[in-house]
């Protein structure tokens, strides 16, 4: 069965993924035989018993007591044999164990927002060290989002006024996708993010200096993959077209207007401003819809964006 | 038989059909203002098909769109109407009114031997309620669309800048023609059974019709609440489901999946009750456990009220609920089974006679059992976690919605078609495109199911390229299925312009239907019938028709 479960269920990333896949495949095996077991009667049937020039049925019986009461307790003992297994694994899927690291989920269209217990705040990705539980509390700021991680097979709805909270013990270093599950509109399949399992000792150095990749690169290269893993291409285009918010061509070293009325030069100082405190200068026919990056970028990767934004041309 | 109708009407003879329903009045307003459960059928019928087709083009779209990654033929905030479209448009327009208020008002009366509904004109309010609920769909559709998904979940439904509030008070109209037409035929089926049809003399089409109209009756006033409170909250901003104004957005989905979870049954047990039709006839055999299917319709409409809550493992309800909700649905799971075993039960020595209806019955054997039986996949806690809101679970319900209802629905019309326009349609086209859309159906659904345990989410426009093959298979499937039902379309529409020619009973049906002309009187009976024998009595002995015969 070990083929079939690598074509139907992604790679697993923590013991519970297995511990899903087990009862997964429990009942495909169990699904397979009953819908195989239909067809082969049906088939059977309509071969065997098929009419023959304008003959009348072999037999008119309608009742068998026994085979009725066969056919309904049998099935019944299985399905009840799913529902303890399947409770017994959502119970585990969702109680958290006590000495987690708890990482806080802001979920908004489009972008998902990590907060570490030391203050630390990340967009659209986080690290995690490998064998140590993490528990997420989520809770939303505009609609319900769902938080899914295909490979650990986990999922919950990231609901506005509430919290929910997931878990997961990451068992496979290496990075995870992120997916909203519940539809949030225009973004929604674009509201990815990564979920990146290190070494005890990596996860040190990223909470330190950031990842180890984007340390190194230039400037302008960094910017490009912000723009992407944080989300400004939902709305800002590099092409010209128009999204929510005015797209990156040509912006910077030329005048913009203003929703007041009023111009501003596009220099690395508005857009600084405009990134980390969106609603100062709005531009004009936009909307005031962006998000603030106060804090949730590091130094460099300001500059970096900068840089990116200068490029655009 | 067949000259029955000709004796009574001297004028007419040598042609029978010349006092059939359809010919006894003429002009455009002996249509419109009918009493005629058969006529008011007939307007549904092109009415509910005028809807499969454009809630089809809206599939198509999505399909192509779904094609590559990224943008195909659409942006994002189009793409998110037409999927919404569709799905609003075939739930409330289609499937739900589809089998009960077209095949349904048709034959309903004539297999219980009545000369119409209990409720006449109550039968024709449901029809014009509903073309207005389709007016205001259409009117959401062109001022602005809709782009909150068919379930409407609040928030994003209260702050969307779409036409949210035209959309669903279309929704809220139409639920009132739902409940006319279940108010209407409980009252038939209670009071207007020929002389001699006990309960269990009962065809299995008037109990599964029966079950669904408590369904009916029962859940859609809380569909109706629930859009109004939605409107309100829309229009006035009363909080109720926003928490930005003190409600709780999943109360919303409370409410919500407390109809449109029976409402599935409401969409399925109908398309049930036509296979335990189709099945006896084409198997020159009696129904094996007659009342276990007769019970089976009724538990599922009972238990299908408890389970509303196996929408929402993941929304953050409470794990206790979630157990309960959980082992409620594999109770309901059991009397669906129950089924399936006796409708091949009773094709177990029989006579088997492989015309299209009965094709479309295989058909709806194998696909309701893939979507039968993928529903455990969902119903158990832990599976649910992974593959909810994933393309396994569009799969699914298409499997059993489509491969389910639709399949039945076609094949009721196939079953039906000569009584209720009097011709036969080509059985040679009608076996090509049963092939096609078999084969396109599958390779449009399968491969979702696939999507879906692998992790893609529904409701994407955008996809990671991983995922492109299966949505590439997906999308030709959608093709090759689209040109079977277009086949259809075109062999039936055909035949309507032949003379008539179908006999009362082509296929040795057991039922009152088969007993008057095709198409039948406008009072439906010469003689009122009066029933001895069991519905699907295929014994040789004496002749199944109880009067006139």
């Amino acid at each position: 069965m070990n083929w079939l479960k690598s074509i139907l269920l992604p790679a697993q990333g923590t013991a519970y993924a297995a511990e899903h896949d087990t009862f997964f495949m429990f009942i495909v095996a169990l699904t397979a035989f009953f819908f195989l077991l239909i067809t082969a009667l049906v088939v059977f049937f309509v071969w065997r018993y098929r009419r023959r020039g304008d003959s009348p049925a072999e037999s008119q019986v309608t009742h068998n007591t026994r085979l009725e009461i066969v056919w309904s307790v049998i099935p019944l003992i299985l399905v009840m044999i799913i529902f303890a297994w399947g409770f017994h694994d959502y119970m585990n899927a969702y109680t958290a164990p006590g000495d987690a690291l708890e990482i806080q989920v802001t979920a908004k269209q489009w972008i998902w927002q990590f907060e570490y217990p030391d203050g630390m705040r990340t967009v659209n990705e986080i690290h995690v060290p490998i064998g140590r539980p993490v528990r997420l509390v989520m809770s939303s700021e505009d609609v319900i989002h769902s938080f899914f991680v295909p490979s650990f097979r986990i999922k919950k709805d990231v609901v506005p006024g509430m919290y929910t909270d997931l878990w997961f013990l990451p068992e496979a270093e290496g990075e995870h996708t992120l997916f909203c599950a519940e539809y949030c509109g225009r973004g929604h399949s674009d509201m990815l993010g990564k979920i990146y399992v290190d070494s005890e000792e990596k996860f040190r150095e990223w909470q330190e200096l950031g990842d180890e990749r984007t340390r190194t690169m230039p400037l302008a290269e960094l910017g490009a993959l912000l723009y992407e893993s944080r989300g400004c291409s939902t709305c800002h285009s590099l092409d010209g077209s128009r999204r929510d918010g005015p797209s990156f061509k040509g912006v910077f070293g030329h005048e913009v207007k203003l929703s007041d009325g009023t111009t501003v030069l596009a220099d690395e100082n508005y857009i600084r401003e405009s990134i980390l405190e969106p609603q100062a200068k709005i531009v004009s026919s936009f909307e005031g819809i962006m998000p603030t990056f106060q804090g949730l970028l590091r130094e460099r990767e300001v500059k970096a964006l900068i840089e990116f934004v200068k490029e655009q041309q | 038989m067949a000259d029955v109708a000709s004796t009574s009407h001297p004028m007419a003879a040598g042609e029978p059909a010349a006092t059939n329903y359809l010919k006894a009045e003429r002009g455009f307003k002996s249509w419109i203002f009918t009493l005629d459960h058969k006529r008011i059928g007939v307007m549904y019928l092109w009415s509910v098909l005028l809807m499969f087709l454009l809630g089809g083009i809206f599939a198509m779209l999505v399909r192509l769109e779904l094609l590559t990654p990224g943008k195909t033929i659409m942006e994002a905030d189009t793409y998110n109407r037409m999927f919404t479209l569709h799905g609003a448009v075939m739930i409330f327009l289609f499937i739900i009114p589809a089998i009960p208020a077209s095949l349904g008002n048709f034959v309903l009366p004539l297999m219980l031997g009545a000369k119409d509904v209990a409720f006449p004109r109550l039968n024709l309010a449901s029809y014009w309620i509903y073309v207005i609920g389709a007016v205001f769909g259409v009117v959401a559709m062109v001022t602005g669309g809709v782009d909150t998904g068919w379930t409407f979940y609040t928030p994003y439904s209260t702050t969307s800048s779409t036409s949210v509030t035209t959309m669903t008070f279309a929704a809220f109209v139409l639920g009132f023609s739902s409940i006319f037409t279940g108010v209407n035929f409980i009252a038939t089926i209670h009071r207007l059974r020929a002389p001699g049809m006990t309960w269990f003399k009962t065809p299995l089409f008037v109990w599964g019709i029966y079950a669904t109209a408590i369904i009916q009756v029962l859940a859609t006033p809380i569909l109706g609440i629930t859009l109004v409170l939605l409107m309100m909250e829309r229009v006035f901003s009363v909080g109720i489901f926003d928490p930005r104004l003190g409600g709780d957005p999943v109360l919303f989905q409370h409410f919500f999946w407390f109809y449109s979870h029976p409402a599935v049954y409401i969409m399925i047990l109908p398309g049930m009750a036509i296979i335990s039709e189709i099945i006896p006839t084409f198997s020159r055999k009696n129904i094996f456990g007659y009342r276990a299917i007769a019970y089976s319709s009724v538990a599922i409409a009972f238990i299908s009220f408890l389970v509303w809550g196996h929408h929402m493992f993941v929304s953050g309800q409470s794990e206790l609920a979630s157990a309960v909700f959980s082992f409620l649905t594999f109770l309901v799971a059991i009397p669906s089974g129950v089924k399936v075993f006796n409708w091949l039960a009773t094709m177990y020595k029989g006579s088997i006679d492989l015309k299209a209806p009965m094709l479309y019955a295989i058909m709806f054997l194998m696909l309701f059992a893939i979507g039968g039986l993928t529903g455990l996949f969902l119903g158990a806690l832990a599976t649910d976690i992974h593959l909810h809101d994933t393309y396994f679970v569009v799969a699914h319900f298409h499997f059993v919605m489509v491969g389910g209802t639709v399949i039945a629905f076609i094949g009721g019309l196939h079953y039906w078609w000569p009584k209720m326009f009097g011709r036969m349609y080509s059985e040679k086209w009608a076996r090509i495109a049963a092939v096609l859309i078999f084969i396109g159906f599958n390779v449009t659904f399968l491969p979702q199911f696939v999507l879906g345990t692998r992790g893609m989410p529904r409701r994407y426009y955008n996809y990671l390229d991983q995922f492109q093959p299966l949505h590439a298979f997906s999308t030709v499937g959608s093709w090759i299925l689209g040109l079977g039902l277009f086949i259809v379309l075109g062999y039936l529409l055909a035949s309507l312009r032949k003379r008539y020619d179908a006999p009362p009973n082509p296929w040795g049906g057991t039922t009152l239907e088969w007993t008057t002309s095709s198409p039948p009187i406008a009072h439906n009976f010469e003689h009122v019938p009066v029933v001895t024998r069991e519905p699907y009595d295929h014994s040789p002995a004496p002749a199944p028709a109880p009067a006139g015969d």
